[in-house]
């Protein structure tokens, strides 16, 4: 049943493209529908599955090649499966105001939403490696058309980085098949079988990475900022919240179980790129001067958690990666809908030096309040769901390497830093006039702007609450995920990563 | 060669026989009885009789089921599945290419023009059943002249002429390289057939008349696949020709030549491999055309992004592509066949359909340039899905047949030495270039979908047949990839089936 995840986005897509072409309304309510059809598959899948591994659908495709069709579940991939339910949902919703070729926007988007499905939902190699591919180009096209600043360069750069990684993914899948010799693609038994460890030494690093640099590792994670800052409001919010979830799913799904004796070598050197990835995400996003920036590159300091949790190799520390993920993509998602729907869309700058004189948290306070939920989730304090994820990766990681955990410490400190003073520039700005009567001309002009700020629209607080909500329910109960994802560490697939001694 | 009739080789040569009588036919009704029609019907006529004659060829195929004895005729025409398959899949290929010459106005010899589609279809079946050094030179050539005059054959344009001249010039030169080659290879064996030279060859070793002759064969080859260094008329005659002929060029040729020099290497040269690994590489023909394969692909990726005509963009992504497929050449595998096959049809196919897009603009804006195809989703929304469809598959995205394609091929390569992955360095370079090339098609794209078109630019309003052909190309793309299985299972059954 789960399958139909994957199904009902595709055939959303293929009905939007029959539509009359100039009746929005009808291409956004058939998107949300079919978004809402295909959550609702997810959540219903989710309670029916459990935590154990379920195969849904397993044909044969290819037979010459082993190659099957084979979709099955976990626990993990149905967390991601969820987070992509709620995120296509909220995506759709911070989207209510496209009109500009409305109906070709939903179908690149339904097309997108239907490859991370797929993604997550795919246990033959092959299969994992089509979807993930067939979510690129869609990214494209959402950003070169809808997109804001220096769209067609983000979205080229995006393109590009997501080709090559993917190309550096498919050399080492291909050399895995045919050093593993038994004509199957099936994730379940490749990850049965020894790979040499000379072999794994250069096949991890390679698949790893490719995968990872959709997860925003540094020093490939330039595409992110540039990226997410140039797409329209949803596609950022996809970008952030289950775009680069496919890389650091991809590395931990394939990679790691494929060649656990690689990640056992590459333990070190990676969880350094990470840590770095962490404080400098952290650092930069402290000095931008767009607001979206700031979130782009907090992006990739939140990523770099999740991937320092998978290099932590216990087991506490790929729970906690894989809760961040899905926090992340919740939080990620928020704080982009915020500013790019509820912010940009309406005082057309991101500049906060711009945003600080206007006042917002008396203009848009809806916006402000969500953003500070927003912020509050995005430092990590308890009561949210990035509080129980980052604590759980810490300590994972103090296990495996103190000093490092020390660093990533310092980086929650600098996002608490930067996250602080982007609230406080942006919605909570002094209004200058007092301080300097010189410029109260201007800045009568730039109070009088505010309150013609068209207020914050049905759709947008739903969505916004859709989020909040889902933040604070795991934050507060995370055994809701918990129960998924720990069991799931326990199937054959991670077989190979105990067998390290890792687990 | 007693025992063997007329009739016999009749019947064996149908499908050929076919295709050469509604050459005939085509010529006799335009000429002959449609000559005071309309353009648009006579074209409609003529590309019906093509096509008829292609299915029924294809029919014939299918329904009666021959195979040749080895040695039979000395090889001048072998008939067994293989050979059948990839006669059938160079027959859809014209099949095609007549369809979507149907809006074309490049001249009003419509006859003439359908006949020498089908004399090239003739040489290219010819050429796919030979395992004859003569019989090869000689469909080589029936194929070879007769696309020089389709690329010559808008008289109004001079680009066109000049564009024949050139590939006819580079031709010939290959042509001589070629017949050069194939003296020294009788020279060296004494004998003319693949096999028995082959068996010639053995334990000789390679001694230097050899490498001239494997040298010499691989230039003529390589000149009718464009491959780097031999690919200089390429661009100018992609650009210059008619896009219909164009497409048969980039397509059903490039299948038929493709196939005969994985036969001619992997069973003429049988021996004389020598070795393309990594830091084993020892002299023979796979070390050969290992580097052929790695220049075409740098040089056709690379120039390929510098242009600014879709028409050249597509001539330097063929050279790319050329470059993709002799690594399944050279894997020398029964795999390495099988992928060949599968990538040099649903490459000619997906090709077949670019040039049929791109036909339809150059008809209205007389050119070929990105700017002519600026916003061309809003003037022309199915047509500019196919092209989509086409651009994605050429750069190797999921799930289109192009994708599919390359991961048969870079799987065979890596395959063919699985112990020491010694041909991985030649996967990991093309799998490189095909992430620079996803650059130029997105271009493509950029300008169909992204970028907004001039205010005056003309509507297109493609005929209902040439639309209903460019989705069906666009179909077959997507389902080959969809389920490669249609066509994998087949040729895995045909390569078994004919003991390659």
């Amino acid at each position: 049943m789960l399958s139909w995840t994957i199904y009902t986005s595709f055939l959303g897509a293929a009905v939007l493209t029959l539509l009359p072409r100039d009746n929005a309304q009808a291409a956004r309510v058939a998107a949300l529908l079919t978004a809402m059809a295909g959550f609702a598959v997810a959540l219903v899948g989710t309670f029916k599955a459990g935590g154990g591994l379920n195969t849904l659908c397993d044909v044969s495709w290819v037979p010459t090649l082993g190659i099957h069709y084979h979709l099955a579940a976990d626990g993990i991939s149905l967390t991601l499966v969820l987070l992509t339910g709620i995120a296509a949902v909220a995506g759709i919703l911070f989207s209510w105001n496209i009109e500009h070729r409305a109906k070709e926007f939903f179908a690149f988007y339904l097309t997108l939403i239907g490859g991370v499905y797929g993604v997550f939902l795919s246990f033959d190699v092959f299969l994992l490696f089509v979807f993930y591919e067939l979510a690129i180009i869609p990214k494209y096209f959402l950003i070169a058309i809808w997109g804001s600043t220096r769209k067609e360069y983000g979205a080229m750069k995006l393109a590009l980085y997501s080709f090559v990684g993917s190309a550096m993914v498919l050399i080492g899948i291909i050399a895995a098949y045919v050093v593993a010799g038994a004509k199957t693609m099936s994730l379940i038994d490749l990850a049965q079988y020894p790979f040499p460890e000379h072999f794994q030494a250069w096949a991890f690093p390679l698949v790893f990475i490719g995968f990872a640099i959709l997860a925003g590792l540094w020093p490939f994670h330039t595409w992110a900022p540039t990226g997410h800052v140039a797409a329209p409001t949803a596609a950022s919010m996809l970008l952030a919240g289950v775009v680069m979830k496919l890389g650091a799913y991809g590395a931990f799904r394939v990679a790691m179980t494929l060649f656990p004796l690689g990640a056992k070598a590459w333990q070190m050197p990676i969880a350094l790129l990470a840590v770095t990835g962490i404080v400098y995400g952290a650092m930069v996003a402290l000095t931008q001067k767009d607001f979206k920036f700031v979130i782009g590159y907090s992006s990739v300091s939140h990523m770099g958690f999740v991937l320092l949790g998978l290099m932590t190799l216990n087991e506490i520390g790929f729970t906690g990666a894989v809760l961040q993920m899905f926090s992340h993509g919740i939080i990620g998602g928020l704080l982009f809908a915020v500013v790019g729907r509820m912010v940009y869309d309406r005082a057309h700058t991101r500049e906060l030096d711009a945003l600080e004189g206007m006042d917002l948290n008396k203009a848009l306070p809806f916006a402000a309040a969500t953003f500070v939920v927003a912020s509050a989730a995005s430092m990590g304090l308890p009561g949210f769901s990035g509080f129980v994820a980052e604590l759980q990766v810490l300590i994972g990681a103090w296990r495996s390497f103190p000093t490092m955990t020390v660093c990533a410490g310092i980086g929650i400190l600098i996002g608490v830093a930067y996250t602080l003073r982007v609230l406080q520039k942006a919605f909570f700005g002094e209004v200058a006039a007092e301080v300097n009567p010189r410029q109260t001309e201007s800045d009568a002009l730039s109070r009088a702007q505010p309150h013609g700020l068209e207020p914050i629209s049905g759709p947008e607080r739903f969505g916004a609450v859709i989020l909040m909500a889902t933040t604070l329910v795991i934050g507060l109960y995370p055994r809701l995920l918990l129960d998924l994802i720990v069991p799931s560490l326990n199937s054959p697939l991670f077989e190979g990563l105990r067998r390290a001694g890792a687990l | 060669m007693s025992g063997v009739g007329y009739f016999d080789i009749l019947k064996l040569a149908m499908p050929e026989t076919i295709v050469a009588l509604a050459a005939l036919v085509v010529l006799f009704i335009d000429l002959g009885i449609m000559r005071p029609a309309e353009g648009k019907f006579r074209r409609m006529i003529a590309a019906l009789v093509t096509g008829t004659s292609c299915l029924v060829a294809i029919f014939w195929m299918h329904q009666v089921q021959q195979e040749t004895a080895p040695g039979f005729l000395s090889g001048l025409l072998v008939v067994d599945p293989l050979t059948q398959l990839v006669k059938q899949g160079v027959l859809v290929l014209t099949l095609f290419t007549a369809w979507v010459s149907i809006d074309s106005t490049f001249t009003d010899h419509t006859g003439e023009y359908f006949a020498l589609l089908l004399l090239a279809t003739v040489g290219m079946m010819f050429l796919v059943s030979a395992e004859n050094l003569l019989m090869i030179f000689i469909s080589l050539e029936l194929l070879s002249l007769s696309l020089y005059i389709l690329t010559a054959f808008n008289k109004r344009n001079l680009r066109s002429a000049e564009a024949a001249l050139k590939y006819f010039l580079f031709g010939g030169m290959a042509a001589a390289f070629t017949l050069f080659g194939l003296s020294l290879l009788y020279g060296l064996t004494g004998s003319i057939e693949l096999r028995p030279i082959a068996a010639a060859l053995k334990g000789k070793g390679l001694d230097p008349a050899l490498a001239a002759a494997i040298v010499m064969t691989v230039i003529g080859f390589g000149f009718k696949i464009a491959a780097v260094p031999f690919h200089l008329w390429a661009p100018d005659a992609y650009e210059g020709a008619p896009t219909p002929s164009a497409a048969l060029v980039a397509s059903g040729s490039k299948v038929a030549s493709f196939f005969i020099l994985g036969k001619v290497m992997m069973i003429g040269f049988a021996g004389a491999e020598g070795n393309g690994a990594w830091r084993a590489l020892a002299s023979g023909w796979v070390p050969l055309l290992a580097v052929i394969a790695v220049v075409s692909m740098l040089l056709g990726n690379l120039a390929a992004i510098a242009q600014s005509n879709v028409k050249r963009l597509l001539a330097y992504s063929a050279i790319a592509h050329g470059g993709y497929a002799l690594l399944a050449v050279l894997t020398d595998n029964l795999q390495g066949v099988a992928a060949l096959i599968y990538y040099v049809v649903t490459y000619a196919l997906t090709v077949l359909g670019a040039f049929g897009v791109v036909s339809v603009v150059e008809e209205k804006a007389g050119e070929a340039r990105f700017s002519d195809f600026a916003g061309l989703s809003r003037r022309a929304p199915l047509l500019s899905f196919c092209m989509m469809i086409f651009m994605l598959s050429l750069a190797g995205i999921p799930p289109l047949a192009g994708f599919f394609g390359k991961f048969y091929v870079f799987t065979a390569a890596v395959n063919a030495q699985a112990k020491n992955l010694g041909l991985l360095w030649l996967v990991v370079f093309a799998i490189a270039m095909s992430a620079v090339s996803l650059y130029y098609y997105l271009q493509v794209l950029k300008q169909i979908y992204v970028a907004e078109s001039s205010t005056n630019a003309p509507a297109l309003k493609p005929s209902a047949p040439f639309l209903a052909g460019i989705v069906l190309v666009a179909a077959g793309v997507l389902a080959l990839g969809c389920a490669p299985n249609l066509l994998v299972g087949e040729l895995s059954a045909a390569i078994k089936a004919a003991g390659f």
